[in-house]
């Protein structure tokens, strides 16, 4: 069945979006723009018993306790018996209750220390153990996905497919966005969820390109004046939880303009939320200082953090004259908790030059040879998500850039809501071009919140050949460990080189065989592999061998279990490795029997702990 | 009111996309021979919970009641369903009352806003500078409310000041004449208040019957 919609969805760390595109509308006339993205109001619980169309879907879960709220309370128009929330509630009731409460699902998807397909969020609270039925990474992404899946039908649900039954989105031409800097486990991790969510087919999209396409989408013709062969596009990307930068290269192919992603950076779980949270823990210490009894609960806590981001969000705030006749301090107020909303209030201050101290501590003014810090841990640290440990944004960004030397960046595009501050933008904008020695030309997005989704549902349209394209192809180079055969020497483990199996580039539907890898495999037990990648080699070739693994970045291994059907069990046969990046966007890895060709195993990402 | 119709070119490009539409959806083509024919769309085709970017083109031409027909009429939130027709004044079986809708939306205002607790407060003893505090969590709070569920617009797109003519056959509620009433329409005078009205509502649907009655729950934190 040929999909009606293109349809993008942005499955964000603290906020989800749903965007499509009826592709059975056609432009009015020669000329005339093709139709644009149009986001769905998604439908969700805000309140016991009530459900509210919102633009976005808060990323979080809830896990109610079965005598918090009357059966039926958390019932959705599609599905009278949910017994759990996603959405907005989720968020707000899961500030009070964090032991019920699963948020960052996706980073999560992400983390390689941890077995990702089981049941471990939320993390143990004290005293929860028993009583919260946790659920896998997957399972979770897959729960977001799946309300999304649902409110995209329920809104569709007056239409009809060409036999007559309901639209189905799975029908669709779906484009679900991941960072630019997932590895291929985490991506096949976000595809499983998918699935999982009723979405068996799905092409993944990095969301810095997304961010572009809705760049593109939205500027029109305009877009060609806009930028010129030759320049080199920055997308720099800050969500609530994670930063995410990408390089992406206008060129020029048969006179018109192409797009070329070039480099992604690293996996950065470093966001909008840190500053407001900064803001309010110095506001907080700023409030015991002055009464030391004064001890702030999670709720003061959660009503202090949000105050702080309304002040951020809107610099009026510092211009109105405070009690005391200063300028530039924004009041803010802590509710009293109980019915007196005054009683019992807290108020506080909160000055231009905290908020701009704050911000710069995330944002600092840094030369473009800057190294993010990363200071060493005590010995042990609770299992927890790798946040990152230098907060300083612009230094990483400092550091993705000078990895990527040869491309020089020459405009800028924000996405994320952090970048509402415009001066921010500015003061990155003028950074980087300090940086770089000449100024940037700024790129303007027509939604700082909704791009990703907008661009990833243009995308689809952009595959049917109904828009310009970015070509993108994997954005590292990978590799397999081989261990040497030398003398075994106590104490010392064999010397392992490494061997490329797909470069760097390699665009979706294409493959690579190395079939003169020596290699074997033991019938009838699992085969590992260590693997690897680099973001830095371009040049490697399949079969190119790198002797010292400590350039390169260690993943997951990857193992196959041979069956013990034909050959002897323990015996070894001789295999070759196949290389495939699949038009979904994900790495597919096989062994391949010398012998007989047609024999093949799939190698999958291991998923045991391995910490 | 004109102002909010579409204008002539957008009536265009309007007619243009439904012609396209109801070539290629037959379902969507069946919508518009029931909106031709009953001059409203069937209720079960467009839940009241959901917005459907689909109907979207079709929405404005269904909400903008007949030239004689009231504008905002003060009436509670609930009778605003999308299709404000001779249905609304009557509530349907199915549907919610007008108290209950009523009481939603306080409930609603003061979990978002705190809006009972603050009207409920005395406010003797309190300085202004805390009471501004306040007002500033409470606006805050009720403008997010506002937007999330109703989308205003005024009734009169000029500015306050300007001198407009109300011309003959106004409609009297929507324009409210003060000062010199005398003689007959059109008048001319200045506009003092550009006056307020729905031009889109997406509140949930209430709870019903004795639950509509609890605004707040009681809350009990647990060690």
């Amino acid at each position: 069945m040929s999909a009606r919609y293109a349809v993008g969805i942005d499955l964000g760390t603290t906020n989800s979006a749903l965007a499509d595109i009826d592709l059975a509308v056609e432009p009015a006339g020669p000329g005339e723009p093709l139709p644009g993205p149009l986001p769905l109001e998604v439908p969700q619980i805000r309140a016991p018993f009530e459900v509210a169309p919102l633009e976005l879907l808060p990323s979080f879960i809830y896990l109610p306790s079965p005598h918090e709220a009357p059966p039926g309370a958390f019932a959705l128009p599609w599905d009278a018996a949910r017994n759990f929330a996603v959405g907005r509630y989720a968020r707000e009731r899961g500030a009070q209750v964090p032991g019920r409460l699963v948020s960052s699902a996706k980073s999560w998807l992400s983390h390689p220390g941890v077995d990702r397909r089981s049941a471990l969020l939320p993390l143990k609270a004290p005293g929860f153990d028993d009583d919260v039925a946790r659920i896998s990474p997957v399972e979770a992404a897959a729960r977001v996905l799946a309300h999304l899946r649902e409110a995209w039908e329920s809104a569709h649900s007056f239409e009809t497919a060409d036999d007559g039954s309901p639209l189905r989105l799975a029908d669709q031409s779906v484009t679900l966005t991941v960072p630019a800097s997932f590895d291929p486990q985490a991506r096949e991790l976000t595809v499983q969820a998918a699935a999982q969510a009723g979405l068996a087919k799905v092409t993944l999209l990095e969301e810095p390109q997304a961010a572009l396409y809705a760049w593109v989408q939205g500027a029109g013709d305009s877009w060609r004046a806009q930028v010129k062969p030759g320049d080199v596009i920055l997308v720099v990307d800050v969500g609530g939880g994670t930063s995410d930068y990408s390089l992406i290269r206008v060129g020029e192919e048969q006179g018109n303009l192409a797009l070329e992603r070039l480099a992604v950076g690293e996996h950065i779980l470093l966001g909008g939320d840190n500053i407001d949270l900064a803001l309010a823990m110095r506001t907080a210490a700023k409030l015991q200082a002055q009464n030391p009894s004064q001890k702030l609960d999670a709720w003061q806590m959660a009503a202090l953090t949000f105050a702080c981001r309304q002040a951020k969000e809107d610099p009026s705030r510092f211009d109105q004259p405070s009690a005391s006749g200063a300028a530039g301090i924004a009041a803010l107020a802590i509710p009293g908790r109980g019915s007196g909303l005054l009683g019992g209030m807290i108020r506080t201050e909160l000055s231009r030059a905290e908020l701009e101290e704050t911000v710069a501590a995330f944002f600092p003014e840094v030369s473009a040879d800057a190294q993010p810090q990363s200071a060493r841990r005590g010995g042990l640290s609770a299992l927890g998500l790798p946040y990152a440990q230098d907060p300083a944004i612009t230094r990483h960004l400092a550091a993705f850039l000078r990895k990527n030397a040869s491309a020089k960046p020459t405009a800028i595009l924000f996405n994320g809501g952090v970048f509402k501050d415009a001066a921010l933008r500015d003061r990155v904008a003028a950074m980087v071009g300090g940086w770089t020695g000449a100024a940037l030309k700024r790129l303007e997005a027509q939604s700082l919140d909704l791009s990703v989704a907008l661009g990833a549902a243009y995308s689809g349209l952009a595959r049917a050949g109904r828009g310009i394209r970015i070509r993108g192809g994997t954005a590292r180079s990978y590799y397999v460990g081989v261990e040497a055969a030398a003398p075994a020497v106590p104490g010392f483990a064999a010397p392992v080189h490494a061997v490329c199996l797909a470069p760097f580039g390699m665009e979706e539907g294409s493959a690579v065989d190395l079939p003169d890898l020596e290699v074997g495999a033991f019938v009838g037990e699992t085969t590992a592999f260590r693997f690897f990648s680099s973001a830095e080699r371009r040049d490697d070739r399949p079969g190119a061998r790198v002797d010292d693994v400590s350039e390169l970045t260690e993943l997951s291994p990857i193992e196959a279990t041979l069956p013990a059907d034909h050959a002897q069990p323990s015996s070894v046969i001789p295999v070759g490795l196949h290389a495939a990046v699949t038009e979904v966007g994900t790495l597919s890895l096989e062994l391949v029997s010398h012998d007989k060709p047609e024999r093949h195993w799939r190698l999958e990402f291991s998923v045991r702990d391995s910490n | 009111m004109a102002d909010a119709l579409p204008s002539f070119p957008a009536r265009i490009a309007i007619a243009i996309a439904c012609f396209i539409r109801a070539l290629s959806d037959a379902r969507f083509a069946s919508l518009v021979d029931q909106v031709m024919v009953q001059g409203e769309l069937p209720a079960p085709a467009l839940p009241a919970t959901q917005a459907s970017p689909s109907l979207a083109l079709a929405a404005p031409a269904e909400t903008k009641p007949a030239p004689a027909a009231p504008v905002a009429a003060p009436a509670p939130a609930v009778a605003l369903s999308p299709a404000p027709s001779a249905a609304a004044a009557a509530p349907k079986p199915d549907g919610a009352t007008a108290q209950e809708g009523a009481l939603h939306l306080l409930a609603i205002l003061q979990r978002e806003s705190r809006l009972l607790d603050f009207c409920e407060e005395e406010l003797t003893g309190f300085s202004d500078a805390a009471i501004g505090a306040a007002a500033r969590l409470v606006h805050s709070g009720c403008r997010k409310a506002l937007r999330e569920n109703v989308e205003l617009a005024p009734v009169r797109s000029e500015a306050e000041g300007a001198t407009i003519t109300v011309p003959e056959g106004f409609d009297a509620r929507a324009i409210r004449l003060t000062g010199n009433v005398v003689g007959a329409p059109p008048f001319t005078g200045a506009l003092k208040h550009h006056g307020w009205k729905a031009v889109a509502v997406k509140l949930p649907e209430p709870p019903r019957g004795d639950a509509s009655r609890l605004l707040a729950p009681a809350e009990v934190e647990l060690p």
